[in-house]
């Protein structure tokens, strides 16, 4: 996926919204590269089982490096209908397709996505280089 | 926030620079595993300026220094370097460290301390309290010490290829140089412009390895020569990140971690490094009691299954009592397992015994473990 055409938490997850044959909202998330970047030396990753109910802000798993562990926050209210849980096999490679085949997650997303929570590309390539300094 | 003469060439590198102990440090410079694994496999080099260094000199510094340290000073020998303790009067360690024994350019003896960043100051004021100025000046019984921290730095050349690297680079015989021994040498690079320093086998990391000191207005240039004649033998910069991963693994124990102030020498296992016999330094009385007593907790190695990280301050259970606490905690890069060091309660310190360690309100199985997790495989490097 192209990084522009996502939205992104401030919390460095990413969430590409689409529509499936029944209407409902899917949301795909992942981690952003700036965050993988950031960790380096991954050992291990928690991930939901299929089924979980998350809330927008609350904890959907972990993620550990050597140096430090740091939660996964869900952008989105919703069920969680599919885990890619090829991605614990590959920790240590992530980082070199961070938005395409090694998205985390996969939500139905439950009411309506609040968008204002949300940024758009530029705007948190903003954040980071913020965050840099 | 203090830099080390080699702050610059850490940022110009791509170090990710971080604080650590008041001073602006490079935790990395590509990856924490793999710095680590180059010290394992092949030979690593550490910027260790930080660690505070304070000289001893004059008749009286062999007679204060055992007056200070928990370690005898009477029998150093020339060159010799021996792992000490400081403690308070209740036995508390206020800190480790390093002692090193010398003779100057005219003969006459002098002791390197070696202490922790985060300790140099305290250390200090704990100095000028037990050597008032007219006590360093009895006539015959003089008393000369000086914080060199920032007119030395100090590298860690560690890992199996470190000695080919060095062999030819300083006029001692390094062949023969003993771990725990130093010595001081003219280093047989144009970079030094003339200059000497001192060379130990010692180290922080469980492998073979060196550490040099050198002037700091050289240190850049000497930097550079080592690293370009290592990087045929595969040496890589490391930061301080692998550095806590390398010593985790063989076991070693970090201030602020493992030891400080109301943890006695007996629960960190370092009751070696305590001589009550002889000279009467702070602290002594109380280690001869506590000597005699069972620890409240001791240190211990821990294997936590599977891969989630038991970092400082996670508790240990054995069903649902409490029974410790976890000190530091790792991803082995080398092991591939998750360790930790804590202090347990004695009857739950003997290797082998399961207890469960709660991980961010989680609790994961762990094993007491021997210490050190990783030792290495003797290939004739060390006489």
């Amino acid at each position: 996926m192209n990084p522009q055409e996502l939205l992104f938490a401030p919390t460095h997850e990413w969430v590409h919204l689409s529509t499936d044959p029944n209407g409902d909202t899917i949301a795909t998330v992942g981690i952003s590269a700036f965050a993988l970047e950031a960790l380096t030396d991954l050992v291990f990753i928690d991930l939901p089982p299929v089924g979980r109910r998350l809330e927008a802000g609350g904890p959907f798993g972990e993620i550990e490096s050597v140096k430090a562990v740091s939660d996964l926050y869900s952008p989105v209210d919703g069920e969680v209908i599919e885990v890619n849980s090829a991605v614990a096999e590959r920790l240590d490679r992530i980082a070199e397709d961070p938005y395409g085949a090694n998205w985390l997650v996969k939500i139905k997303v439950a009411g309506d996505v609040d968008r204002g929570k949300l940024l758009s590309y530029a705007e948190y390539q903003k954040q980071c280089a913020e965050d840099a300094h | 926030m203090h830099r080390t003469p080699l702050y610059d060439w850490h940022v110009a590198h791509g170090a990710r620079m971080v604080e650590f102990a008041g001073w602006s440090m490079p935790v990395q410079y590509s990856s924490i595993i793999e710095e680590h694994n180059a010290t394992r496999n092949a030979c690593g080099i550490a910027d260790i300026s930080h660690m505070g260094r304070i000289r001893f000199e004059g008749p009286g510094a062999e007679e204060f220094l055992a007056g200070l340290l928990t370690r005898r000073m009477r029998d150093l020998r020339l060159g010799q370097i021996r792992y000490s303790l400081v403690t308070n009067e209740q036995g508390g360690i206020l800190d480790d460290v390093l002692v090193g024994y010398y003779h100057n350019e005219y003969g006459q003896p002098f002791y390197v301390v070696v202490v922790n960043a985060g300790n140099r100051e305290k250390i200090v004021r704990w100095i000028e309290d037990h050597l008032p100025r007219e006590l360093a000046q009895v006539p015959g019984r003089e008393v000369i010490w000086t914080d060199v921290t920032r007119l030395w730095a100090m590298f860690a050349i560690q890992g199996p290829r470190s000695f080919e690297l060095l062999e030819s680079l300083v006029d001692a015989d390094l062949e023969w140089m003993r771990y725990y021994n130093g010595a001081q040498v003219q280093i047989l690079h144009p970079a030094a412009r003339r200059q000497g320093g001192i060379i130990s086998r010692t180290g922080y990391t469980g492998e073979d390895g060196f550490e040099l000191s050198v002037g700091a207005s050289i240190a850049v240039d000497v930097w550079n020569a080592i690293v370009e004649l290592g990087k045929p033998l595969g040496l890589v910069p490391t930061g301080i990140g692998a550095r806590d991963t390398l010593r985790l693994e063989a076991g070693m124990p970090l201030y602020g971690h493992e030891l400080d102030e109301h943890i006695d020498p007996f629960q960190a296992g370092l009751g070696f490094a305590c001589y009550l016999e002889g000279v009467d330094f702070p602290g002594r009385d109380a280690l001869r009691r506590l000597r005699d007593q069972t620890p409240k907790a001791v240190r211990v190695g821990l294997k936590v299954a599977g891969r989630r990280v038991a970092r400082q301050g996670a508790p240990v259970f054995a069903g649902d009592q409490r029974i410790g606490e976890v000190t530091s905690g790792t991803f082995s890069p080398t092991l591939q397992e998750s360790i930790a060091m804590a202090y347990l309660a004695p009857d739950w310190a003997q290797p082998g015994i399961e207890v469960n360690v709660d991980v961010r309100g989680r609790r994961e199985p762990a094993r007491v473990t021997p210490l050190p997790f990783y030792r290495r495989s003797v290939k004739g490097t060390l006489p």
